[in-house]
């Protein structure tokens, strides 16, 4: 399927919740509402003309606009295609749902993505940090991250 | 709404109670142990929080960022594109020129530069001679997992000589910042290719005679045999990939059903896992496809060389690289399995942010659904032919 059809299938089926799509650049991408990203997956998954059964990388971005988002690159092994997903939200509201019940790799990217960027995954099974220490403050990939002093009482730049 | 489908931990043999001959109910109290973050076999500084009823595990909680160094925020804070190579080396330290090409195919491919012949041809020698030194590290350090010592000499012996090239080459003998964007850093000597004609010659027997020592060992294969299956469809839904994936029959390469460099234009096949020994997907067959592909890599070299064509090793790129803004994301088959870089650039000298999908990362993730129910010895196995490398899962 070309993208341009798996974005009209998805525009068929769940109408606004596309937001805007970019099918020109060299890896086309679709952008989703990150309240619904968990039945738009489901979708993708399970439809048998998409199919996409393999989560190839799930990142969060800081767009440095006051936007953060995740960026899921999706392929199927059956039909050998690509898509490229997006959800955005604001650094205000960090909310985008989890599609871990969907993917089960989904699981430690997203919580990377809350480590890094502080995006909370709803209905993420185990939201908890994963590369830094548990009673580390802030999200060091965020643009206008800044180094603390201390932590824990050591200093930390070194 | 969408029927939700079951998930795959429950795919997992949940361990029931034991029972004595006499029917009765044996219950033990559940413990928490912890093994690592520093234990012989985590092959790293990784934790595993494992909760067991007795010998037999409930349930492993893996604890990793022991050796978080910030990769990602560091590429965002180069001067240039190029300097974020060496800081890919050390991603997988066991085969960093894998993790080069990851990265520089990623760049070129926003820049849409064409390489020299040449260049991609030595990348692909480059990257099999990685290929079979990591596997050796895999392979050798499995077989201390599983108690067999001299296996691994045997392996670390034969790795020598494959970063001796490595040395000969660029000087280097672990991390070698040898990928350039656009080309290498510079050309193979003169004397290179007759070397490495001779390291095949001298290396396809070893891996029959390490066969005959570890692979096909009574003990071995008793011990690893049905041990630790991964099915295909949890496989899949973990982004399982390299001989994890393909350990559970699933016929899958990126060298060949995602192509980058001149892997088209070779004669290979993958190789998968058959359950010769046991069940699809166990830990000895994650173990036999390493052995294999260690030969399929020898055929791609010695015909890569062969077809080795003359020319530059550098393409024409501008000194101050500046990628139009857009995004890529870039795949290769490393020794692990995928390794992506999903680079975005904003039109400017660096990188506006650099994800690094690591392989490791991703089959680490599976080792909880995979070990549920064994015994706390086989745990060591099936952490072991995941084949871990902990500067990628961490980054």
């Amino acid at each position: 399927m070309t993208a341009e059809e798996i974005l009209n299938s998805l525009k068929a089926k769940f109408g606004d919740a596309i937001v805007e799509a970019k099918l020109d650049a060299p890896q086309p991408w679709i952008v989703v509402n990150p309240s619904r990203t968990k039945e738009i997956a489901f979708f993708l998954r399970d439809d048998p003309a998409t199919r996409f059964d393999y989560m190839m990388c799930l990142s969060g971005v800081d767009y440095n606009n006051g936007k953060l988002g995740i960026v899921y690159h999706l392929f199927s092994m059956v039909h050998r295609h690509k898509i490229v997903l997006k959800a955005f939200c604001t650094k205000e509201q960090p909310h985008i749902q989890s599609v871990t019940s969907v993917w089960a790799t989904a699981n430690w990217h997203e919580r990377e993505a809350f480590d890094m960027y502080g995006i909370v995954i709803d209905e993420h099974p185990d939201l908890r940090r994963i590369l830094l220490p548990y009673d580390w403050e802030g999200h060091p990939l965020r643009k206008d991250y800044q180094v603390p002093e201390f932590y824990n009482g050591m200093k930390v730049p070194y | 709404m969408i029927e939700t489908k079951s998930l795959p931990t429950q795919y997992a043999s949940q361990p029931g109670p034991v029972q004595t001959s006499s029917g009765k109910t044996l219950r033990t109290d559940e413990m928490i142990i912890n093994m690592g973050p520093q234990h012989p076999s985590t092959h790293g500084v990784l934790r595993l929080e494992i909760v067991v009823e007795g010998e037999i595990i409930i349930d492993v909680i893996p604890h990793i960022g022991y050796l978080h160094r910030c990769f990602e925020k560091h590429a965002e804070h180069m001067t240039n594109y190029q300097q974020v190579i060496p800081y890919c080396d050390r991603l997988d330290y066991c085969a960093a020129i894998n993790d080069e090409h990851s990265y520089v195919l990623a760049v070129e491919r926003m820049l849409k530069i064409e390489l020299p012949e040449r260049v991609e041809y030595i990348r692909v020698v480059m990257a099999e001679l990685q290929r079979i030194a990591s596997h050796l590290i895999a392979v050798g350090t499995f077989g201390i997992d599983a108690g067999a010592f001299t296996p691994f000499l045997y392996a670390f012996h034969d790795r020598e000589l494959i970063l001796d090239l490595f040395e000969m080459t660029c000087g280097a003998r672990l991390l070698y910042n040898y990928f350039w964007i656009g080309g290498l850093s510079h050309d193979i000597p003169p004397q290179f290719v007759d070397k490495a004609k001779q390291f095949c010659t001298y290396f396809r027997p070893r891996i029959k005679e390490f066969n005959d020592l570890l692979t096909y060992n009574e003990i071995f294969v008793k011990r690893t045999a049905n041990v630790g299956v991964l099915p295909k469809d949890v496989a899949l839904n973990y982004a399982s990939s390299g001989p994890m994936l393909r350990g559970s029959g699933i016929n899958w390469d990126l060298r060949r059903d995602d192509p980058y460099s001149v892997y088209h234009k070779l004669q290979w096949e993958p190789q998968i896992g058959k359950g010769e020994m046991g069940t699809v997907g166990d830990v000895w067959d994650r173990h036999i496809v390493r052995m294999r592909e260690m030969e399929v890599s020898l055929s791609i070299i010695e015909q890569a060389l062969a077809a080795l064509p003359e020319g530059n090793v550098q393409a024409a790129i501008p000194k101050r690289i500046r990628p139009d803004a857009g995004e890529v994301y870039a795949r290769t088959e490393t020794p692990r399995g995928e390794l992506g870089f999903y680079v975005i650039s904003d039109g400017s000298g660096t990188p506006f942010r650099v994800k690094a999908r690591a392989p490791a990362f991703v089959n680490l993730s599976v080792l909880p659904a995979i070990s549920r129910g064994c015994m706390i010895a086989d745990l060591v196995l099936i952490a072991g032919s995941v084949d871990i490398v902990l500067g990628q899962v961490d980054r």
